[in-house]
């Protein structure tokens, strides 16, 4: 186990370094001076010189490659060019906003997901599947953003239950701030929940198939625990793959369920920095959600490993 | 099946503290699209900077009304000089910052000094070019020279860029903001919303308002469900688009449309061939039916221009006649320019709608005549770069912001490439004249000598939908500066 864990966060870092050059280099092709999106059309030539000269574009791009590498491995992601504050608060200010969505979010859709799965495989082709499925269907094809605001339209507009948008802080509260999230991870969670319980449902099928089930079956083995103890546990290999991509897009792809519900999170911030220019904040923020992918991919590895046994040794 | 628990908990306590939450009317929420890059007005040429803090938190020697006037500010009163060149400033008396410290002429000096020092990022610097000296004569009488009389200096000193800040918290204004003005600073949830609260130390007339926060709402399929929730009470200029006239129906809302100081234009590369031929330019004015445009862009409610200045303003002169709506003339005249089968062009279009879907209907009217357009959408960001700054466009559609910007024409090596002598010798004559009526008569020969040169395409002012709640009062109808001035704002109940 130690030397897989010590193997996987190797590549881990390997990958980083290559995320970060990669990055660097891509928003260094991107046109477009950040002092002037600053400074506007009406900036004199001599404000926008000065203003280069404070941000540090003028500086040779190895210089500020290395530099910036070099804070980023004492924890400094820099100072952000438009709003004056540094990466790091910028990005923490957003992160207690986009974690709790995608944790609440990815509970909410295992939740749904792997019961229903299990339900529809295991009842498969009568009534309760086909329904199941074909509720799933509808699932995976309706876009998440139409589904906010169809949400908003019934939850906020019409019942007034819960505001229409916006996030109060934690500082007001931890009911009002987890009320301003209650749509948005519905929205979130309920496509993910159906592609989840169609591979949770394929998944355990596949299981059901094998020779150890009939075996467990004919020995005398009552079917709950048939499926719960040796189908669920062999079938979650896939399953966790999913999980894990799915954590993944929940942290990082959420900007469309952020501007209909105009929560401050990740997304907007990576958005509203690319528009603005403000490299040193979209390079600041794709570090660390490659960072949190990495992280997932690792811990779903660990989890492949926990969940069977045969995965510890020749992994 | 835990997680099915706790949601049918969250619903049953959403339902028990689901209370209107519009009970104590002192406070207000207003919706904004963009949220400040940082709320120094000083120091960033973002518009949702000077719609947070101008007049409400930060104030400059003179202010700018809502209905384009010039009134004093922290300058109760002033003298001016026989020869137009020394501004006497006579400063309120008793004025102190938010953090406590006083204001006097030495913060005026400051002020002044920084925005047109060397060193100064204040995006609208030429704003202060004709200030020679600035001194403080005594603690509330500041005298300013200039080095030419100018017409609109008066003016000038009430825009946003040129408000008075201290120098024990000049530096901080980005994070925490500090003025003088009847609010302050009180809180900035980044991505958000940002809250000021009243001053009540302040020195002029108290506000109705306790507490206004500005919520960021950058997406209009969101502000329509947040104005109709109660979430937010008022839209300044609200991104409705087609859903307007559901809240025009709505008697809980007032919807007040009213102008700007966005003359939308099809700006032109006036050096580039073919549009460095005058005929090139008329046949494009020929070919605009600036009704079709209007009606095409959302929300469809642009007053037609035919030059570049403000219809609001007394100084305007009607000039949407000079060239009329009419392909057969617009044909002729390309024929005459040379280009009887028409040429091929591009225009480059910037992100808003104005200007995405302005650009369609613009592509298929000029097709009419024989000109053929690619269109190339860019980003702000590129927009700055390549068409502004580098001129490597044909076309493009963009709205000039800035109040009173007729004098850019003048401007050498501006982006349009105009290059006319007699209009700069009319611009140059406008800024050292202050006499009113002089004034209008030099705006109107402006406007008419661009509307004749058809340097660019003008279509239309861009307007301001204004919403909010039906029992608000006291906010601006027009827009002579594009701000959220809430001194006057308060609920009727």
């Amino acid at each position: 186990m130690i030397p897989f864990l010590a193997r996987r966060l190797l590549t881990g870092l390997a990958t980083l370094l290559l995320a970060s050059v990669v990055v660097f280099a891509v928003l260094e092709i991107l046109p477009g001076d950040p002092a002037l999106l600053m400074l506007g059309m009406n900036a004199s030539p001599e404000a926008l010189a000065t203003l280069r000269e404070q941000l540090g574009l003028n500086d040779p791009v190895m210089v500020r490659y290395v530099s910036w590498i070099l804070g980023l491995l004492t924890g400094d992601f820099g100072r952000s060019f438009t709003y004056s504050s540094p990466v790091i608060d910028l990005i923490a200010e957003r992160a207690v906003v986009s974690l709790p969505l995608a944790v609440i979010s990815l509970l909410l859709s295992t939740a749904i997901a792997i019961p229903v799965g299990i339900f529809a495989a295991a009842r498969r082709g009568k009534a309760a599947d086909t329904l199941s499925m074909g509720a799933a269907q509808v699932g995976v094809a309706v876009p998440n953003f139409w589904f906010a605001l169809i949400l908003v339209y019934i939850f906020a507009v019409w019942l007034q239950l819960v505001p229409a948008g916006g996030f109060p802080g934690w500082k007001a509260g931890l009911w009002p701030g987890l009320k301003a999230l209650i749509l948005p991870s519905v929205a979130l969670a309920l496509p993910q929940a159906a592609i989840l319980a169609r591979v949770t449902r394929s998944a355990m099928l596949e299981v059901l198939g094998e020779d150890y089930i009939r075996t467990a079956r004919a020995k005398g083995m009552p079917r709950r625990h048939v499926l719960w103890r040796h189908a669920l546990r062999n079938a979650m290999i896939p399953v966790l793959t999913i999980l894990g991509l799915q954590f993944a897009f929940l942290l990082a792809g959420t900007i469309i369920i952020e501007n209909v519900f105009y929560l401050p999170g990740l997304g907007r911030l990576v958005f509203q920095a690319i528009t603005q220019r403000d490299l040193i904040v979209v390079e600041g923020v794709v570090m660390l959600l490659v960072a949190s992918v990495i992280f997932v991919n690792i811990v779903v590895d660990i989890c492949y490993a926990l969940v069977d046994p045969r995965l510890r040794s020749n992994a | 099946m835990t997680a099915w628990k706790s949601i049918l908990a969250a619903t049953a306590l959403a339902l028990a503290s689901s209370t209107a939450a519009l009970a104590a009317r002192t406070d207000v929420v207003i919706g904004i699209v963009l949220e400040p890059p940082h709320l120094d007005p000083t120091a960033g040429a973002a518009a949702a900077i000077k719609e947070v803090g101008y007049a409400n938190v930060f104030e400059g020697l003179t202010r700018i009304n809502s209905d384009g006037s010039v009134s004093p500010a922290l300058a109760q009163s002033w003298t001016i000089s026989d020869d137009g060149k020394v501004y006497t400033f006579k400063l309120q008396d008793g004025v102190k910052f938010h953090d406590g410290t006083d204001f006097n002429a030495e913060d005026v000096k400051f002020s002044l000094d920084r925005a047109r020092a060397e060193d100064s990022v204040n995006p609208q610097k030429q704003l202060f070019a004709a200030i020679d000296t600035v001194e403080a004569t005594d603690a509330t009488t500041v005298t300013v020279t200039l080095k030419n009389p100018q017409g609109a200096f008066l003016y000038n000193m009430g825009w946003g860029e040129a408000v008075i800040v201290a120098p024990e918290s000049a530096d901080g204004n980005k994070e925490t903001p500090i003025g003088t003005g009847p609010f302050k600073f009180d809180n900035w949830a980044k991505g958000s919303s940002i809250t000021i609260v009243k001053n009540p130390d302040y020195w002029g007339e108290a506000v109705a308002l306790e507490k206004a926060e500005f919520r960021i709402i950058p997406d209009a399929a969101a502000a329509i469900p947040a104005l109709l929730s109660g979430d937010v009470h008022a839209f300044s200029n609200m991104p409705a688009g087609d859903a307007l006239p559901q809240i025009e129906a709505d008697s809980r809302f007032k919807v007040v449309l009213g102008s700007t100081e966005g003359e939308t234009v099809l700006s032109t590369n006036n050096k580039k061939a073919p549009f460095d031929k005058l005929e090139v330019r008329q046949a494009i004015a020929h070919a605009l039916n600036r009704e079709e445009i209007i009606a095409g862009t959302p929300p469809g409610l642009g007053t037609p221009i035919g030059s570049h200045f403000a219809p609001h303003h007394p100084a305007y002169v009607d000039l949407t006649g000079t060239y009329p709506y009419d392909p057969a003339k617009a044909k002729e005249l390309l024929a005459a320019a040379g280009f009887p089968d028409g040429f091929s062009a591009t225009i480059k279009l910037p992100p808003p709608a104005y200007a995405r879907e302005g650009g369609q209907i613009i592509a298929a009217q000029l097709r009419q005549v024989g000109i053929n357009l690619e269109i190339i959408p860019v980003e702000w960001a590129d927009w700055l770069g390549q068409v502004f700054t580098e001129k490597d466009y044909d076309l493009s559609i963009v709205s000039h912001v800035e109040p009173m910007d007729i004098g850019i024409y003048a401007r050498p090596d501006y982006y349009f490439q105009y290059e006319n002598a007699d209009f700069d010798a009319i611009i140059a004559e406008l800024d050292v004249t202050a006499d009113e009526t002089k004034r209008y008569d030099l705006y109107k020969q402006a406007q008419e000598m661009l509307a004749k040169d058809a340097v660019n395409g003008f279509l239309f002012q861009l307007p301001k939908v204004g919403v909010w709640d039906a029992k608000l009062e006291g906010m601006w109808e027009n827009w002579p500066l594009a701000v959220s001035d809430l001194t006057k704002v308060h609920w009727t109940e």
